[in-house]
């Protein structure tokens, strides 16, 4: 039988897909910047349930892990050491509003359009557990990009670590 | 109503949300966030494609690279914003005019 097609998958679909939308909305638009982080909570974690619906089990729990335990942390700490969000009188500068919402509205038109014309082949894949043949493809057939993204992964841990230090000579 | 069109949709708009916040924000760490949008998006669109259109799995590869990419890119951009804020003060991306002619 097929998960995806009950009625309650189909309402928690909606469900999911409603939160995504919608809090990613409230980072876009709220003067808040702590509830723009929060709103990215909640968008990350509608992502991964999306990835759920899709069958990509291993995707949608990487999703929550690296996203909302790793990348939210950061941008949070970040937030935490360069603003001042206890302060509540503290609110978004924002600039450029009516240029960037009416090319805003006509790219998503226009991405609409394409969408919506465009004629996608349907080939589904079978409902089967993705994480063994990720595991495999990843040493066989993608061996070489999986080293570079480690590789990648180092780079940017070291640089970021020698970027953030704070230099000698130079405290306040 | 549980097809490619409306995971498509879903990329679409959270593609625009993250671009509406990257060029309207002064704030670079909103514009971190809305670049993470933009990625979310990006992964979003390669899971459904696999789901729906192929039989293989490339695309999920494609995505967890994304995922990847988009940790490096966070942790070398909060970085560079600490580095900023303790020159200027501030993280006003109008304030980052030193390159300015």
């Amino acid at each position: 039988m097929n998960v995806a097609s009950s009625l309650f998958a189909q309402i928690l679909f909606v469900v999911f897909a409603l939160l995504t939308v919608v809090s990613a909305a409230v980072v876009v638009f709220s003067p808040r910047i702590i509830h723009s982080a929060f709103g990215l909570l909640f968008t990350f974690c509608g992502v991964a349930a999306l990835y759920v619906f899709l069958y990509a089990d291993f995707l949608a729990v990487t999703q929550l892990l690296i996203y909302v335990g790793g990348i939210l942390i950061l941008i949070i700490f970040g937030l935490l050491l360069t603003q001042r969000v206890m302060d509540s009188k503290y609110f978004e500068q924002s600039h450029q509003r009516i240029a960037a919402g009416v090319l805003g509205v006509v790219l998503a038109g226009v991405l609409f359009g394409v969408v919506l014309a465009t004629p996608w082949t349907q080939a589904p894949r079978p409902d089967t557990p993705t994480t063994e043949i990720i595991g495999v493809s990843l040493l066989t057939q993608y061996l070489i990009p999986f080293e570079m993204a480690s590789m990648l992964l180092l780079v940017a841990l070291i640089g970021a670590v020698w970027l953030a230090r704070t230099k000698r000579g130079h405290h306040e | 109503m549980n097809n490619l069109t409306i995971y498509l949709a879903i990329g679409v708009i959270l593609f625009v949300l993250g671009l509406i916040a990257v060029m309207t924000s002064k704030n670079l760490v909103k514009i971190l966030m809305g670049v993470e949008l933009i990625l979310n998006a990006a992964g979003l669109n390669f899971v459904a494609f696999t789901r729906f259109t192929t039989t293989n799995l490339d695309g999920q590869i494609a995505a967890l690279f994304i995922i990847v990419v988009a940790a490096s890119e966070a942790a070398v951009a909060l970085a560079i914003i600490l580095n900023f804020y303790r020159q200027r003060r501030a993280i006003d991306v109008n304030l980052a005019d030193s390159l300015r002619g």
